[in-house]
């Protein structure tokens, strides 16, 4: 499964918001999850990984989620992502 | 005695004798192992330990300044145990059976140079946290044992190269006074963490590690950036009583800041902020404001290269409403043109930029991103006290036609089911002459006012204020323009609306006193200048002010108004 995301934080992403991807990814044992931007993909269970991505307000950012609990997953995701005011869902 | 120049990242002055903070040599050798599980057993102790330590500080650091500041080293734990940091190491020190210790510092230093190389200068400085954490392992993996910031128990500067974030936020404020780097900016972990401690610091300074000897007295000059290494008696001695009032200041400062706006004899004004981002909100907080007076959404639409969307807008509102919960936030609505210039709207070169195409007259014409920002305010306003002003407004047409489109947003939100507060206040920016003069007429329709000074100035006295050749006609306290801020506070009042000011002229020490006495009733200036402000207006009697006005608006120049403001604040 996968959404995509628009970065409207001014200051893309920044550690803080990506301890909490990163911590939330983690939570799925079973279900690999995975953040695609400007052609890199890598696993949303690093932060250094997703620190890599460079990621700027404007952005365009796919999440992706794959296993027994991808739904579950991608549901918390995105949830990170609105709380902490990085991204909004790509209309 | 040796001065040397560097950045001011923490106000305030420090004086104590030196000691030099020196990392330990972490340079690292290859060399070819047979017992690679032993090398990965070493690891596994050490990203062990560093954990232990690191849950430690950020315990600690919980405890002392609180969950935002100790993120950064819930950061550091993530990154110890980050599969792709480690992974590679581990199949590094396998696949060519070398030492833990020297495929750790490889692999580390990849991303170390992938921070430094990205364009966002915030990602470049995460290079200092990779640094960190991989010090830190290797601290381990070599058996260092350091002197531990935490252990300093006599008064001292700490001099280093740099502070790591482990390193400052084991600084103990008892002993330590001060601390100074050779490297590092106002924004790098070390400065804020200074702040957030209240200790002096200066960064930057290139070379003062090699100019100071361990022992060395040395004052640290938080305010004006500048580090004095064995300075005479007398310049401590100067040095001190800078030290004392500084202290008392800020002491004094910091008492008025849960505290109502009075004057002397009991009169309450406002003080507000000036912000452009909703990162701001939180200095306008600790600075004690009472609301935001001026909220420049011009830098949603600028440094990208389309419109902002409805939901940027509005979650940029909304952060900024509910952050102040519930105290008012004048949202100014787009101005741009002029010297601020959209570069994706592509409009068309102008003669007088300052006299053209821009703000109300530009939203007004173009609707279409008028409309949306409307909606984004209008769709916020049911999370704080939101009030909206217009910009650049020459005539009451162009009022009542900004309002008419606002009031048919909102009827379309409320059919559409969508909730929209019915408590906005709106009003008008007062900058350009001709509305300062009709005010009485525009009194009658708008909420308040928020006289613009900057540009009523320039307005007023036909001078480009970027001319560098007629800047000495910026004349903020020329009776013309007291006159005209008069008539207007006259001409609110008359009709019970409230005036506030948010140019630079609000938090000005000899201008506060005369808009005390005209009247005025809310000021909105940096947030830096709000405790300074209050103190002052405390210390005014408001009677006395009025009277000071009333002389001021029969001057016949600047100067006289200055010399008379003088004359009456300082006795």
């Amino acid at each position: 499964m996968q959404k995509t995301f628009k970065i409207v934080d001014e200051d893309g992403i920044h550690a803080r918001p990506a301890t909490a991807l990163v911590n939330a990814a983690t939570k799925f044992k079973t279900t690999e999850a995975f953040a695609e931007s400007n052609g890199k993909k890598v696993t949303l269970k690093s932060i250094l990984g997703v620190l890599s991505l460079g990621l700027e307000m404007g952005d365009t950012l796919v999440l992706i989620t794959e296993g027994e609990e991808e739904e579950a997953a991608l549901d918390k995701l995105q949830e990170v992502m609105i709380k902490e005011g990085l991204g909004e869902l790509h209309e | 005695m040796n001065k040397i120049s560097g950045i001011a990242a923490s106000a305030g002055i420090a004086i104590a004798r030196a000691f030099i903070l020196e990392h330990p040599d972490y340079s690292v050798q290859k060399t070819q192992v047979n017992d690679t599980q032993a090398e990965l057993d070493k690891l596994d102790d050490a990203l062990q330990q560093s954990s232990v330590e690191l849950e430690a500080i950020k315990e600690r650091t919980l405890q002392e300044l609180g969950e935002k500041k100790a993120e950064i080293f819930e950061s550091h734990l993530l990154i110890l145990n980050d599969p792709e940091f480690i992974d590679p190491v581990k199949s590094l020190i396998t696949t060519e059976s070398i030492n833990a210790s020297y495929a750790l510092n490889e692999i580390a230093n990849q991303f170390i140079a992938m921070f430094e190389n990205m364009k966002s200068a915030y990602l470049q400085e995460r290079a200092a946290d990779m640094r960190d954490v991989s010090k830190r392992i290797l601290k381990h993996l070599l058996g260092i044992s350091q002197i531990s910031p935490a252990e300093i128990a006599e008064e001292t500067i700490v001099i280093a190269e740099d502070l790591t974030p482990s390193d400052t936020a084991q600084l103990n404020r008892k002993y330590v006074k001060g601390f100074t780097t050779n490297i590092g900016g106002r924004t790098s972990h070390s400065a804020i963490m200074a702040r957030s401690l209240e200790i002096p610091a200066v960064v930057g300074t290139q070379n003062v590690l090699s100019q100071v000897t361990s022992g060395d007295l040395v004052i640290v000059d938080g305010l004006a950036g500048e580090v004095l290494i064995n300075p005479s008696e007398e310049i401590v001695a100067e040095y001190r009583s800078k030290q004392q009032a500084y202290d008392q200041q800020i002491a004094e400062w910091k008492k008025l800041r849960d505290l109502p706006t009075l004057t002397k004899d009991n009169v309450q004004v406002e003080l507000a902020a000036n912000i452009g981002t909703p990162a701001d909100v939180e200095g306008v907080l600790e600075n004690g404001g009472e609301a935001v007076g001026l909220y420049r959404t011009e830098f949603l639409y600028m440094g990208r290269d389309k419109l902002p969307s409805e939901n940027v807008q509005y979650n940029a509102y909304k952060t900024v409403l509910e952050k102040m919960s519930g105290k008012p936030v004048v949202v100014r609505t787009l101005d741009i043109g002029g010297d601020k210039e959209l570069p994706y709207l592509e409009m068309p070169k102008e003669m007088n930029p300052f006299l053209g195409f821009r703000a109300i007259r530009l939203c007004l014409d173009r609707q279409d991103i008028f409309r949306v920002q409307l909606r984004a305010l209008l769709r916020a306003s049911v999370y704080g006290n939101l009030r909206i002003m217009f910009p650049m407004i020459a005539t009451l047409g162009e009022f009542r036609a900004a309002k008419a489109v606002l009031l048919e947003e909102k009827e379309k939100l409320t059919s559409e089911g969508i909730a929209v507060s019915d408590n906005i206040q709106l009003g008008i920016m007062v900058e350009i002459p001709s509305t300062a003069v009709l005010a009485d007429q525009f009194a009658k329709e708008v909420d308040f006012f928020s006289i613009g000074t900057n540009d009523l100035i320039q307005y007023t006295m036909a001078a480009d204020r970027m001319n560098e050749r007629v800047s000495y006609l910026y004349q903020p306290y020329n009776p013309s323009i007291l006159r005209l801020i008069d008539m207007v506070i006259k001409a609110a009042h008359k009709q019970g609306k409230w005036v506030g000011m948010c140019g630079e002229m609000a938090g000005d020490e000899i201008a506060i006193p005369l808009l005390i006495g005209l009247g005025l009733d809310e000021f909105s200036m940096s947030a830096s200048s709000i405790l300074p402000a209050r103190s002052l207006i405390s210390k005014l009697s408001a009677s006395d002010m009025i009277q000071l006005a009333e002389k001021a608006l029969e001057q016949g120049t600047a100067e006289e108004v200055v010399e008379l403001v003088k004359a009456t604040v300082s006795k």
